[in-house]
């Protein structure tokens, strides 16, 4: 009990610091990857504060509440996942939340932010498939949807799991907001359809959001670090090496993709859960009709 | 301290020009000048900027459009006029649809004068438009926050030209 409290403490404290981090020397690593100098590492940081201080303009108040329930159902999700909890209800309530965002886009009339909004739920059907079926192979593969139970499963899933680990890569990119599936929003300073979903919203409630992706960020790497848990102190070190290596990978995808059209984000990212994440169950499933078959027989 | 000198995002937009400006701008974010280094990023929504940087003169058509992004940005925001066209209308002044400078419609805080203006002269004027941020900043935070409106003389007086701007207006009313 101690243990999930104190894990829950330090994700709700260190989330948005190492998330705010990370974010910095993404814009560094981009930077440099385009012959620049780039912004300092703790630029995110003077980009929320300064948010903060903003004057509060906003189309209505409605939005300002369902961008404080985008960020509120964001930590409960994170906080969810480390205190080892079911990994379906946490699935539920990441869903929620971006929900809550796109009806904070919905509630402004503004055809841009509309438009955000309906890319972002593209961008939801694109990745969900991918996101259920990972939970399902975990639960094949260790017998358990309890995040708990699949930290202290005493083998690594990465192997038998890999097509599942590598059609979450896939759809991490989406999940990132990064090139070439950042449709509804984009981090980077472009002008397409203005900015999608975060349009109309300006000051204080932007920094909600911004916050409320460090959050998200830290909780998708999270699921990264499941597959190579195995309950010792290896499988921890080389599970926070490989989400490093896989954030550094969605940073050069970013930079080396230009955006597609959305038909592509979807038709490709149910392709990949299709070929790798049904695949991959299958192959899980072959021990278990093995066995009944043998309990059959003998 | 202020942390709206240490990530200012700027609108761009280009007026009555000839686009050398315009070009010069989008020089600063190339990798030579990189204005990025500043934290300052050009976003495309007047809703998330800090800074307005505005090239070319300003004419009957597009004074609305100027306007208009103007009145969008949450406040503390500044204004910096990039060019001579900008400044005063430039070689354009005489056209028959010119107004003038950008200041016939908006307030502007730092001028940058040159034709065109050297991309080191325009960063120049957006770091000058930071400590003009900043001035702004503190000012709204002591003053009360009633008070504040009143302090913010920008916001409510527009100045026009007593002669043409005004005829112009009234003639569109
Ligand atoms: S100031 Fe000169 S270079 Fe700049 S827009 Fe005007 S004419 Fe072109």
């Amino acid at each position: 009990m101690v243990k999930i409290i104190v894990l829950v403490a330090a994700y709700l404290i260190f989330a948005p610091i190492v998330g705010g981090l990370l974010a910095g020397i993404d814009r560094v690593i981009t930077a440099r990857m385009q012959g620049r100098v780039g912004p300092p590492v703790i630029q995110p940081f003077y980009d929320v504060f300064k948010l903060m201080e903003k004057e509060a303009v906003t189309v209505n108040k409605t939005q300002d509440f369902y961008v404080m329930c985008f960020l509120i159902f964001i930590v409960i999700t994170g906080c969810l996942f480390f205190a080892g909890q079911n990994l379906l209800l946490i699935i539920f309530s990441l869903t929620l939340a971006s929900v809550f965002l796109v009806i904070a886009a919905y509630s402004s009339n503004s055809p841009y932010s509309q438009i955000g909004a309906e890319r972002e739920l593209l961008q939801a059907m694109a990745y969900e498939p991918m996101v259920l079926i990972t939970a399902v192979a975990f639960f094949l593969y260790t017998g358990s949807f309890e995040v708990s139970a699949i930290l202290a499963y005493e083998k690594m899933a990465i192997l038998p799991l890999l097509g599942i680990f590598l059609g979450y890569l896939f759809i991490l990119t989406i999940k990132f907001r990064k090139s070439p599936f950042d449709l509804s929003m984009s981090h980077h300073g472009h002008q397409e359809l203005v900015k999608g979903l975060t349009t109309e919203i300006s000051g204080k409630s932007l920094a909600l959001i911004e916050i409320a992706h460090w959050y998200e960020n830290i909780f998708l790497l999270g699921f990264i670090f499941l597959f190579f848990a195995n309950g010792t102190q290896t499988g921890i070190i080389v599970g926070v090496i490989v989400c490093l290596a896989a954030y550094f990978l969605e940073i050069f995808i970013d930079n080396n993709f230009a955006r597609m059209k959305w038909q592509f984000a979807l038709n490709s990212s149910w392709v990949v859960a299709a070929a790798l994440g049904f695949a991959n169950l299958a192959v899980l499933y072959v021990p278990v009709i093995l066995s009944t078959m043998i309990g059959i027989t003998g | 301290m202020s942390y709206i000198t240490k990530s200012p995002w700027i609108i761009h937009y280009d007026g009555s020009s000839c686009n050398g400006c315009d070009i010069e701008v989008l020089a600063c974010l190339t990798p030579m000048y990189d204005v990025e280094r500043f934290g300052i990023i050009n976003t495309g929504n007047p809703k998330h900027a800090d800074i307005f940087l505005v090239t070319g003169s300003i004419n009957e058509q597009n004074k609305e459009v100027v306007r208009q992004i103007y009145e969008q940005m949450p406040s503390p925001k500044v204004v910096v006029a990039v060019g001579i066209c900008a400044n005063s209308g430039g070689i354009f002044k005489e056209c028959y649809n010119i107004l003038g400078g950008v200041d016939k419609v908006i307030p502007v805080d730092v001028y940058v004068p040159g034709c065109a203006a050297r991309p080191e002269a325009i960063i120049d004027g957006v770091v000058k438009g930071l400590s003009v941020l900043a001035e702004k900043r503190s000012a709204k935070a002591t003053v009360a926050p009633d008070a504040a409106a009143a302090a913010e003389p920008d916001e409510l007086e527009v100045p026009v030209e007593p002669g043409e701007a005004n005829g112009a207006d009234k003639g569109g009313a």
